[in-house]
């Protein structure tokens, strides 16, 4: 069935079943690999998009159940200013080894910092621990949120 | 159409920071450049510089440390080059301590430190001469800095664009014969630099093997036989079919492929096929068996890896005599990015788009698969979204090329995460047998240590398994730090059935650190030591001494701990690298650990970017901690009974300890850093708790021997 989302502000059609989840639609119908997959059930986060701002697994949302919503991706998250602190302090603590699940970490701490400007460590804890890194980059994780919690609250 | 292409080039370099890694480009930009003293460097007329990148980028930060050993000579500034990863060619690209051209024993640096410094130290010899030339000046009269010549004399400059052509024409000198720069005018190696492969990775620019898209592609999802060496018997084709989105049903010896238009199709696909197994030999092996089998065959004397002075006769006089056992578990590597392979198979020729760690062996294995021959296999290689040994082997493209030589067209073969860890090549389960006598002053005057387990060696590089041994099952075993006289060491190689190992980050060394440090930890606190004073007595070695010293320092080593905290130390020499390190840990009142803080000093040689080295210790000992706190793979009937991240569990960031990194400054040649962390820190953690508990864990998981599971 055709279906119409509006991804990164842009309205885009996908002739998939309502059941599809948006990771594929995104993946491999729209063509927009920036959004990864990792385990295909929820437990690694590397799939997170956001879904009218709030973080969503996109590898068990249905596109069917998007409906107007919004969705964002780690291709447009420098739009945003949280998204865009976190990129840069990402890059200046160099967070970053082999990068696959950093799209999905910077989309969950965009959302945090999008609810949480100034998060402690627990709250980083609370809201991170749910995306994996197998390259065990967490501590700088931790020390780039803090970084651009900062930034974002000067501005 | 080339200059579009190339000012596309440039600007994709420009906004990537340098990085630009799809193989379909190189091969126009490599029309355009002019100059091209060797594989590793091209300069085109614009003064664009092109580094080929012979090891593969999988998060150690290779590609930034090698384009700074070719920068630092070529003189140039790394904001200015863009990269490319190399073909398949073991000619060109292989790593000479491997003599292939993989990725892999922490290699990479201690490799290509010179030759690549070489390969940059002639580009800049030929570029000066050129100018020289151009100027009627003595080459010596003149200098190049940041992709120029300048002759200080008159103020002359030049850019390396402007003297590519000329340089092209010179003949170009043995890379031995040119001189290379004294390490105190260094402006690149030993600095933190940038890396060069992140600026795309954080906004979803950065191409893995995953990411590939052609047009027309088919994605496939894949089921393997669920027991090792079974066959599909029977499947519902028509089923398949039948879901939107499905195209083709595909059956190899081993595995059923259902290939659609998209992943959820092809997925829906495979489980409306309804696969019925033949579970073949392996259908009722259970891990039980597997340690059974290592039990009895670390009974029998093996090949003999180190013996000095009478073991068995000083062990017979000692004052105490300690015995254990150590168990390691079969490992899964659980690399973010699920396997996966695009292939574009013809008659004539294949295409193959992945990442690999051993491109050329991967082109040799489908070549022989085929019958093609080798250059007609083309292997485009990318950004690898984890390595840790996985991607060393061929097995993935060989199930993928095996579907698409059925496909017309492209097809994308990705793995779940369910076959991921289901079919992975495994670490080996290690049976380990030790014995000690000590004297009437607690020192060691025996040491005997049998290994059993199966050899990764002898399957992956057969020409060295030689007379029952092979380097990697006894690495960190038939030599330690320490001075043991009276020492035996032997191995038993065990090949437990229907399961394929594999090497695993740290490889021999994760095995045996463990076992060796326990073990000396054991003999301190039978001697009544404290462990680093007694490690500090049996050391000679004074860059073995300087990482346990600095390591205990930063660590406060021996100063108080609040109750139910303790530390553990281990030192090791592995890679090339000295590196010791404490780990401060918790036991909670559930009787489960925390591990706080680890403290690692390390002397690498010379260090050739300090943060890098950095993320390595912090992502390295993460990983050998992950596995020794929660990582086991077990078998039952012919299966792995683990299948995704809740019950082959990686270490969460609400788990993971601070980790602090100590360099010794040093004038050595390099040392390997990718696995050095990983295979130190299961013995600090095991003997830190130890220290606050008094149980000696000799079986991983560190999680399942606290609950006594194992």
């Amino acid at each position: 069935m055709a279906i119409t989302i509006k991804v990164n502000g842009t309205a885009r059609h996908a002739d998939v079943d309502a059941d599809t989840p948006l990771l594929w639609v995104l993946r491999d119908v729209l063509g927009m690999p920036g959004t990864k997959f990792g385990c295909g059930i929820a437990l690694c986060g590397a799939c997170t998009v956001h879904v009218d701002g709030v973080p969503r697994r996109s590898c068990i949302t249905p596109v069917g159940s998007i409906g107007y919503s919004a969705v964002t991706t780690i291709e447009a998250i420098d739009k945003t200013p949280q998204g865009k602190a976190l990129q840069q302090a990402w890059l200046d603590l160099e967070v970053v080894q082999c990068g696959y699940c950093q799209s999905g970490q910077i989309m969950s701490a965009a959302a945090l910092l999008a609810a949480t400007p100034k998060p402690t460590d627990a709250d980083i804890d609370a809201v991170m621990a749910g995306n994996v890194c197998r390259c065990g980059t967490y501590q700088r994780i931790r020390a780039a949120i803090h970084r651009a919690a900062k930034e974002t609250g000067n501005a | 159409m080339r200059d579009s292409r190339r000012s596309f080039l440039k600007a994709a370099a420009a906004v990537s920071g340098g990085l630009v890694v799809d193989l379909a480009w190189p091969a126009a930009a490599a029309s355009a450049a002019v100059f091209a003293p060797n594989a590793f460097i091209r300069i085109d007329r614009s003064g664009g510089v092109t580094l080929v990148m012979p090891m593969v980028e999988m998060g150690q930060g290779i590609y930034t440390a090698m384009a700074m050993l070719l920068a630092e000579e070529l003189e140039v500034g790394l904001g200015e080059v863009r990269l490319e990863h190399a073909p398949p060619n073991d000619a060109l690209y292989a790593n000479s301590l491997l003599h292939i051209q993989t990725t892999g024993q922490s290699a990479s640096i201690r490799a290509f430190w010179t030759p690549l410094r070489q390969a940059g130290a002639v580009g800049r010899t030929l570029l000066v001469q050129a100018a020289a030339n151009q100027w009627a000046v003595d080459a010596s009269t003149c200098r190049a800095a940041l992709g120029a010549v300048l002759h200080p004399a008159s103020g002359r400059r030049a850019g390396y664009g402007e003297l590519a052509d000329a340089a092209a024409r010179l003949p170009v000198p043995a890379r031995d014969s040119v001189a290379l720069k004294q390490s105190k005018d260094f402006t690149l190696i030993g600095t933190p630099a940038k890396r060069l492969d992140t600026p795309d990775k954080v906004n979803g620019r950065a191409q893995f093997g995953i990411d590939k898209r052609l047009p027309g592609m088919k994605i496939a999802a894949i089921a393997i036989s669920p027991a090792f060496g079974g066959k599909p018997k029977s499947l519902n084709a028509a089923a398949a079919l039948a879901v939107n989105g499905v195209r083709q049903v595909v059956r190899t010896d081993e595995a059923v492929a259902v290939v659609a238009d998209h992943m959820w199709a092809a997925k829906k696909g495979l489980k409306a096929a309804a696969i019925q197994w033949d579970d073949g030999p392996n259908a009722n092996l259970d891990s039980a068996a597997i340690i059974r089998q290592l039990e009895e065959a670390s009974r029998q004397p093996g090949a003999v890896a180190h013996n000095s002075g009478d073991a068995a006769k000083a062990l017979a006089g000692a004052a105490q005599r300690l015995d254990a056992v150590y168990q390691l578990p079969f490992l899964a590597h659980g690399a973010m990015e699920p396997m996966n392979c695009t292939v574009h198979a013809r008659k004539d020729g294949i295409d193959i788009w992945l990442g690999t760690q051993a491109p050329t062996l991967t082109q040799a294995m489908v070549a022989q698969l085929t019958g093609l021959p080798k250059d007609a296999i083309r292997i485009h290689n990318h950004l690898l979204g984890g390595g840790f040994g996985r991607r060393l082997d061929a097995d993935g493209t060989l199930h993928a090329v095996k579907i698409a030589q059925q496909v017309a067209g492209p097809v994308k073969v990705v793995w779940s995460r369910e076959e991921d860890i289901q079919h992975d090549l495994y670490r080996p389960y290690y049976y380990d047998r030790l014995s000690a006598g000590l004297d009437a002053n607690g020192r060691p005057v025996a040491w005997t240590h049998r290994i059993a387990g199966s050899s990764v060696m002898a399957r992956y590089v057969p020409p060295l398994f030689k007379n029952g041994l092979e380097p990697d099952a006894v690495e960190a075993a038939a030599e330690t730090p320490y001075t043991l006289p009276n020492m035996h060491v032997d191995y038993v190689r065990v090949e437990p059935p229907g399961i394929p190992t594999a090497f695993w980050r740290g490889v021999g060394a994760t095995h045996n650190v463990f076992v060796v440090e326990s073990f000396i930890d054991e003999l301190a606190h039978a001697a009544k030591q404290d462990p680093l004073a007694y490690r500090k007595a049996l050391v000679t070695h004074p860059r073995v001494l300087a990482v346990l010293n600095l390591a205990a320092e930063k660590a406060g080593w021996g100063q108080p701990l609040p109750a139910g905290r303790g530390r553990g130390i281990s030192v090791q020499f592995a890679f090339g690298t000295y590196l010791s390190q404490v780990a401060e840990v918790e036991m909670a009142a559930d009787g489960s650990v925390r591990v706080h803080r680890v403290v690692c000093a390390l002397d690498c040689g010379m260090a050739v970017n300090p943060d890098t080295i950095a993320q390595q210790v912090e992502g390295g000992t993460l990983f050998g901690l992950t596995a020794a706190l929660y990582g086991a793979i077990t078998l039952k009937n012919g299966r792995v009974e683990q299948a995704n991240f809740n019950d082959y569990r990686p270490m969460r960031i609400n788990e993971s300890p601070v980790v602090e990194t100590h360099l010794v400054q040093s004038a050595e040649a390099p040392g390997g850093i990718g696995e050095a962390p990983t295979s130190a820190i299961a013995p600090a953690v095991t003997n830190a708790i130890f220290a606050v508990t008094g149980k000696r864990i000799r079986t991983l998981p560190i999680d399942a021997a606290l609950k006594g599971s194992v």
